[in-house]
């Protein structure tokens, strides 16, 4: 199933001729030829982005014989908050493995400028209990000069400062997300990268997160690569959105991304609970700042229909 | 204490048990049990043929102790057989392999129980030379490359993306291991080598909250071990390696008994 849809997906334009890849590849005279057959292949080579914190061009990655990257470009700016979204087994982890140097890639090329700070959430962070950590001492690991105060500090900012001096071994999922965060933060980063930093955390945690992020990434200016399987909250917050199913199906803002056909087929049924939450955050636009929302998947009581229209399909949470 | 014997072994053991302790612990914390001991078993090759060339017995372990490093190092990159087994694979072959090699070194004949389970009458002030000065590289080492290796300890991928040198850090941390591990061999022999840097570190584990606590207990631990192990070994005529190694169980004992009773409630 993957495979088919991995490899046998026309790359569409995009409405109204934007969106999609940040290079049009089809426009490339000395290929126009082969544009329909498989417009991955023409895609003219960009040179990389020298003011990107991040900048990917081709990359492909393949694991026992199997393809799980084809030809991805990524460019992540200063101050961009980039959400690679796609389902399991899409690649997404890999690839953020893969820009960050962790994984051996296997054509292309991952260019970072020299002396960039990365600050890193990797997607499972299992506890060894057999080392004695507190968690001040834990996020200091990754900031060896960083003063108590500035620990102190960072994982007040994150809802973590009654944990300072608490064994690493003693925190909930929930929590640990939290200090893993802050360890990354500590360090200053140029580049945040979180690979589903919201695992373990309850939805209004969640929101409250991706909202610390948009706001330290303004104060800061810092470049932040998220990962999630997880939209509509993650939508709102970024400036780019980049669906990934083994290659770039397609990327831009996140509106047009949510309204795109290859996002739909992507997402299959899940797609259109998406758009309807996301219909329903538009409808609602003033009162998104700072004005909380209930959770969308709110129990109500039976018999009670919510009101047309303003409410994603019932089930949509469990079905994924 | 009259003996200078006695007192070698006591000044041998204190030495060792200073160096033993930090690194016991990085060898509990990244799971390396097994590691190390497949390289002390493989140091009864090392004494064969410091026998065979007429070499120092240490310096001919230690050119084995780090051959063997470097092989399982190579050994690990292939996935076909799992670490674990390789590593169970590495120990028996080489322990075998040390057996037959000092039977058949002609001349002198190698006292294999000692090598095997230590001999503390085997301590000369060669070996002293070689405790404090090899243990004090080695601890100097060690302390170089502590946060990095902590670091890579506790995620190591967190680690490698936050720019830490994984590979040189693991490299010079197996390499400290292979030096010590060679020395330790004199006193508490091939098979027991493992359990002076790994029962320490385990004893101290439910007593320390920070990594550092944990080294100094342990090291703390390591010496009381070795006066009260050269005290049995000598009031009672034990083997003093093998003893030094229960009073380190019966200190482990001790120390894990609250944890267990904790959770048995």
């Amino acid at each position: 199933m993957q495979g088919r849809e991995g490899l046998n997906w026309p790359l569409q334009p995009a409405p109204g001729g934007r969106l999609l890849r940040d290079s049009p590849g089809g426009e490339h005279p000395g290929h126009d030829h082969a544009a329909h057959a498989h417009p991955a292949a023409v895609r003219a080579p960009r040179p990389h982005d020298p003011a990107a914190l991040i900048s990917a061009r081709a990359v492909a990655l393949a694991r026992g014989g199997r393809p799980i990257l084809t030809d991805i470009d990524i460019d992540i700016a200063p101050g961009e908050i980039v959400t690679v979204i796609g389902p399991n087994g899409a690649g997404k982890t890999m690839l953020v493995r893969a820009l960050l140097g962790l994984e051996p890639i296997d054509g292309g090329e991952v260019r970072r400028p020299k002396g960039l700070v990365i600050g890193y959430a990797p997607q499972r962070f299992d506890v060894d209990r057999a080392i004695p950590l507190t968690v001040a001492r834990f996020v200091a690991l990754g900031q060896p000069g960083a003063s108590p105060g500035e620990i102190a500090s960072v994982l007040g900012d994150v809802g973590a400062g009654k944990l300072v001096e608490r064994q690493l071994s003693e925190l909930s999922g929930g929590e640990l997300q939290r200090v893993v965060l802050a360890r990354a933060l500590a360090r200053r980063p140029g580049l945040l990268v979180l690979d589903e930093p919201s695992r373990g955390v309850d939805y209004a945690g969640e929101a409250e997160l991706y909202a610390l992020i948009g706001r330290l990434r303004t104060e800061r200016g810092f470049g932040v690569l998220l990962v999630s399987h997880d939209l509509h909250i993650v939508m709102a917050q970024s400036d780019r959105v980049i669906c990934l199913n083994r290659h770039v199906c397609c990327s831009g803002v996140p509106q047009l991304v949510a309204q795109h056909p290859e996002y739909a087929r992507l997402f299959g049924p899940q797609a259109a609970r998406v758009l309807g939450v996301y219909q329903h955050q538009h409808d609602h636009r003033h009162d998104l700042a700072g004005a909380p929302r209930p959770p969308a998947g709110e129990a109500r009581p039976a018999g009670e229909t919510p009101p047309a229209g303003e409410t994603p399909p019932a089930g949509g949470e469990s079905g994924s | 204490m009259p003996d200078p014997y006695l007192l070698r072994a006591l000044l041998f053991g204190l030495g060792l048990a200073v160096v033993a302790a930090p690194l016991g612990c990085f060898v509990v914390w990244r799971r390396m049990a097994y590691y190390g001991e497949a390289i002390s078993q493989a140091a009864l090759i090392g004494v064969a043929l410091g026998l065979a060339l007429s070499l120092d017995l240490t310096a001919g372990v230690l050119i084995v102790t780090l051959a063997v490093s470097g092989l399982l190092l190579l050994l690990g990159r292939q996935q076909v057989v799992p670490f674990d087994s390789l590593l169970g694979l590495i120990a028996h072959a080489a322990l075998a392999g040390g057996v037959v090699a000092a039977s058949l070194v002609s001349g002198r004949q190698p006292d294999l129980i000692g090598f095997l389970f230590g001999d503390i009458l085997a301590i000369s002030s060669t070996d002293l030379y070689w405790i404090f000065l090899g243990g004090a590289v080695a601890l100097a080492a060690l302390i170089a490359i502590w946060r990095p290796l902590l670091s890579l300890s506790v995620h190591e991928d967190l680690a490698a993306a936050e720019g830490t040198a994984t590979e040189r850090v693991k490299l010079v941390f197996v390499m400290v291991l292979a030096l010590v591990v060679a020395i330790a061999i004199k006193i508490v022999g091939a098979l027991l080598t493992i359990a002076f840097l790994i029962m320490p570190a385990a004893a101290a584990r439910p007593l320390a909250r920070t990594p550092e606590a944990m080294a100094v207990i342990s090291a703390a631990l390591g010496m009381l071990a070795v006066a009260c192990g050269l005290f049995m070994s000598a009031t009672l005529d034990t083997p003093a390696g093998a003893s030094i190694v229960l009073v380190l169980a019966a200190l482990f004992a001790l120390s894990i008994l609250p944890s267990v009773i904790r959770r048995g409630r």
